[in-house]
């Protein structure tokens, strides 16, 4: 008996409903207490001896033709190293993408060092490498770049420019149609027909990017520290680009100040300091500041969409064709044109719908390139179909909570296929209670009585509204992930897996998984995530994809080390494995009667590498699953708020808010609370408060955190969180979905909604965020 | 670049003799130079309050102190929360309460909660939130971390009775 391949029957063992002995539980976090302590490792607390510190000098305007770059006085200056321009990298390759069925997006990547042209504010012209972070950046501001102007394009929806000879700014065209989308409009009771526009915003995480490379000659090894994500991916490209062997490459992660789909996409700056690290043979560190966060990791979210809908006399959807613009910003990055896909994908959300038709325009413009960011494609698309919906209403004069009930897939029709693409998968709506959930999120808000006491408060003279939003979530990208279970020679339990964690409780939620299969107790694992070194494989942490991929992997591969314990437990006691069960890590008779027991530890002792038992059989106390899926799993909610707006200022106050989100099964409650209540304010702030803004010439106008708006505790609302789980998905044994992206995904559409009902006004609102002044006008302007 | 400049800097009780420009920041000088690295930098420019650290009891933003200016004052950092690798009631409220996600924040929001309890641990909530807006945290959505400051100030209430 080996670890390594499962046994017939093994992978049919499913969770059983309801909470179990540590999963479905409230505990508290593995991660929490070095975190607290001041002790985490965060990547500017990374250091090596002998390292230089990377300061990039990066362009000051928005398209230029690079006439010169001068760095004599860099060069001269005390303490620096070596000065670097695109002449000296030359031979790193683009920066590639992930393999999307979206083709002939290569010309259009990015350089690490800028060459012959600079295409946004912020792009990597030069690097300074100096001995003291501080000289690097004395330095820095010596190096002249000389650019001559060429015109900018800002506007996705405006006629593409040029990108280079040869290449204009729309790389690609995303389309997507099934049904018959011109009988839909023939046969039409109504066309309800939108422009709508979602704002530039972002993940922007606390800590700012940071990159430390170190080449150990001794063992011919490049490591890279500080990162995050997609470490696996990110290894085998830097090997690549620059030439190595990937088992010459290792990625290292420490603690991450937060994701959100920006951080851990390969960057320029992770490739620099790797061929700094190479050629100068010392460790090179580099830190984001956070001016330089603002124009230089990915922005997201900008899109404007003109969507039409056919609907018949009860307003039931006949079909949608959209034609959206997304600005991608200068640059295809790592995700390709991820972002649009999904968004063309995702679109048709919790409806029925028979017909469709989308094209999404993927153009690039002189602006910092953009990527995915918490619920990507969806956070934009529940916004404009959610006002489409309230449109429909307001237009055949239905009840915006009626008119979403008659179009919602009901629970008889899951799963409920479409012929549609997402992410390279084909959308399946796995299982759902659709409209169950949307009863229960009415009463537990107190839907109808609200609208009682918001009619008296407008009476006085207030200006209140209320607004919903239904959303379809999507997560657990496959296709594969692995992980390992190991119990040492003291008993301690290790989970090695090819997810990272990017500071959301991954840890604890794997470790909660494996004490339930294992039997032992959750607080003492180990679960190492992030690192190449430890894991041959893995597809990291994003698309909402780890507790439903690397949960199951864990899931299994526990129950198969349990298995394997309790098989030589029963040797050694002489009794059947059936008879026998692991808690607290020590076999005891399940029947509960005194008897002989074995620890872990002993039975790991037993089939160590040199105990005679173990002749001729891969020995230890270990086993290594995959999980595979085809298809992805999705989530659904709804999100409803009570607003007010200021008359005076324009200012929106939400005032109450409610998520309601099924995620299947809730591993920890408290943590996909966290989720959801954190998820949200990001949402919250793409909806009121945060925009990435330009000036006519493409100058950066939030370069500061003072500019570009993060919600403090002073702009949330009283959050009340409804975790359903009526809808287990059947894909992985555990029925999880993920609960990482749920209370971001409405949020934009839910306030929308509000403030058009606050406003009595239906359909006034036609892009985020809604910024004061913007409501201060329409207040004036309303009759 | 400017003369480096003798400072001795007293963290948590202990001196720390460091040399430093005159334009290094307390942030830099605390990470750097006496290596301890719990107090975080989000922004740089004051607004993030991920650096906040005790200077006289008082809440300070450290990058936008220099490290001279630091001389002479008793500074504590979030290494200094735990007594004989005994948790703070408000660390253990953080832990308790899912006050943190990434962590990144969490220092400087530690420690100016526990500037908070010392002051006042009876302040209403209006006061606590208009206190804590002066931190911002990108994770948790706030609700968790005035929840653990209340719950640290209870049991503080307990301890002392007023």
């Amino acid at each position: 008996m080996d670890g390594l391949s499962p046994r017939p029957g093994e992978d049919a063992r499913t969770l059983a409903a309801g909470p179990g002995r540590v999963v479905g539980r409230a505990v508290t976090r593995i991660e929490d207490l070095p975190l607290v302590r001041g002790e985490g490792l965060f990547a500017a607390d990374v250091n090596f001896p002998r390292q230089l510190h990377m300061r990039v000098v990066r362009a000051e305007i928005a398209h230029g033709r690079i006439v010169s770059v001068d760095a004599e006085a860099a060069r001269a200056m005390p303490g620096v190293v070596a000065v670097w321009t695109a002449a000296d990298v030359a031979d790193i390759p683009l920066i590639p993408f992930r393999a999307t069925k979206v083709r002939g997006l290569e010309p259009y990547c990015q350089p690490v060092l800028a060459r012959d042209r600079v295409r946004y504010v912020g792009e990597p012209v030069a690097v300074v490498l100096a001995d003291d972070a501080y000289r690097a950046e004395d330095a820095a501001e010596t190096v002249m770049v000389e650019l001559e102007e060429l015109p900018v394009v800002l506007d996705a929806a405006a006629p593409p420019g040029e990108f280079a000879p040869g290449h204009d700014t729309e790389p690609t065209v995303v389309r997507k149609e099934y049904g018959d989308i011109d009988a839909a409009f023939r046969s039409a009771h109504a066309v309800v027909e939108l422009e709508l526009s979602v704002g530039r915003h972002s993940g922007v995480p606390l800590e700012t990017r940071g990159a430390i490379a170190r080449y150990d000659a001794a063992h011919d090894v490049l490591e890279l520290h500080g990162t995050a994500k997609k470490q696996h991916w990110n290894r085998d490209e830097i090997a690549r680009l620059l030439g190595r062997p990937p088992q010459g490459v290792h990625l290292f992660e420490g603690h991450v100040g937060g994701g959100f789909g920006v951080r851990g996409e390969l960057y320029p700056e992770d490739l620099l300091v790797c061929a700094a690290a190479l050629r100068l043979r010392r460790p090179i560190k580099w830190i984001e500041d956070r001016r330089e966060h603002l124009v230089a990791t990915n922005h997201s979210r900008q899109q404007s969409h003109r969507i039409r809908a056919a609907v018949d006399a009860e307003g039931r959807l006949l079909g949608i064709d959209d034609v959206f613009f997304h600005d991608q910003g200068a640059y295809v990055r790592t995700h390709g044109a991820r972002v649009a896909d999904l968004a063309a994908g995702m679109l048709p959300g919790p409806y029925r719908l028979p017909a469709y038709r989308v094209a999404g325009h993927f153009r690039l413009t002189n602006k910092t390139p953009a990527a995915t960011y918490r619920a990507p494609g969806r956070y934009e698309t529940t916004f404009v179909r959610e006002r489409l919906m309230d449109a429909i209403a307001a237009r055949l004069e239905i009840d915006p909570v009626e008119i979403r009930r008659r179009n919602l897939v009901a629970t008889a029709e899951m799963p409920h296929a479409r012929p549609l693409d997402a992410l390279g998968t084909d959308v399946v709506l796995d299982s759902g209670d659709y409209e169950g959930l949307l009863d229960k999120a009415l009463a537990r808000f107190g839907w109808d009585a609200m609208h009682k006491e918001l009619a008296a408060r407008r009476a006085a003279g207030e200006c209140v509204g209320a607004g919903l939003a239904f959303f379809v979530e999507k997560s657990g990208l496959g296709p594969s992930d692995g992980v390992r279970v190991t119990v040492d020679a003291t008993g301690a339990v290790e989970v090695v897996s090819g997810a990272a964690s990017v500071g959301q409780g991954v840890e604890t939620a794997l470790a909660q998984i494996c004490a339930e299969a294992l039997g032992v107790d959750y607080s003492s694992i180990r679960v190492v995530r992030g690192r190449t070194d430890r894991i041959e494989f893995g597809n990291g942490a994003h698309a909402s994809r780890v507790t439903v991929m690397s949960g199951s992997a864990t899931w299994q591969a526990s129950l198969a080390v349990r298995e394997m314990a309790l098989e030589c437990a029963a040797q050694l006691l002489q009794l059947s494995p059936a008879e026998l069960t692991i808690s607290e890590g020590v076999v005891t008779r399940a029947d509960g009667l005194a008897g002989p027991s074995l620890t872990l530890a002993e039975i790991a002792r037993g089939r160590g590498p040199n105990s005679p038992a173990m002749r001729g059989q891969t020995p230890g106390l270990t086993a290594e699953r995959w999980f595979w899926s085809d298809h992805m799993a999705y989530p659904y909610g709804v999100h409803l708020a009570q607003i007010r707006i200021d008359a005076g200022t324009g200012g929106v106050t939400v005032e109450r808010y409610l998520v309601a989100n099924d995620i299947g099964r809730a591993i920890n409650p408290m943590l996909v609370e966290g989720q959801i209540v954190g998820g949200l304010a990001q949402g919250l702030g793409g909806a009121l408060l945060e925009e990435f803004r330009y000036d006519p010439s493409g100058q950066p106008l939030s370069t500061t955190l003072a500019d570009y708006l993060i919600p403090t505790i002073a702009e949330m609302p009283e959050v009340d969180v409804l975790i359903a789980e009526d809808a287990p998905s059947p894909l992985n044994p555990l029925g999880v979905k993920g609960a990482g992206e749920g209370g971001t995904n409405g949020a934009g559409a839910c306030i929308a909604s509000a403030v058009d009902d606050a406003l009595r006004r239906p359909g006034a609102i036609t892009s985020l965020p809604l910024l004061p002044a913007h409501l201060r006008a329409l207040l004036v302007e309303a009759p | 670049m400017t003369e480096a400049l003798d400072v001795t800097l007293t963290v948590n009780g202990e001196r720390h003799a460091v040399r430093v420009e005159a334009r290094r920041t307390l942030a830099d000088a605390l990470r750097e130079d006496c290596g301890l690295t719990g107090t975080h930098l989000g922004c740089e420019h004051g607004v993030c309050g991920a650096c906040t650290v005790l200077l006289d009891g008082e809440p300070v933003r450290a990058c936008l102190l220099f490290a001279v200016q630091a001389q002479g004052r008793a500074i504590r950092t979030v290494e200094g929360l735990a007594e004989g690798g005994e948790l703070s009631p408000l660390q253990r409220a953080f832990i308790e309460n899912h006050a943190l996600q990434c962590g990144y924040c969490t220092p400087g929001f530690l420690m100016l909660g526990t500037a908070l309890l010392e002051r006042d641990p009876t302040m209403s909530d209006e006061a606590l939130v208009d206190a804590l807006s002066s931190n911002i945290c990108r994770c948790t959505g706030y609700a968790n971390i005035a929840k653990a400051v209340r719950a640290a100030a209870a049991e503080m209430r307990e301890r002392v009775p007023a």
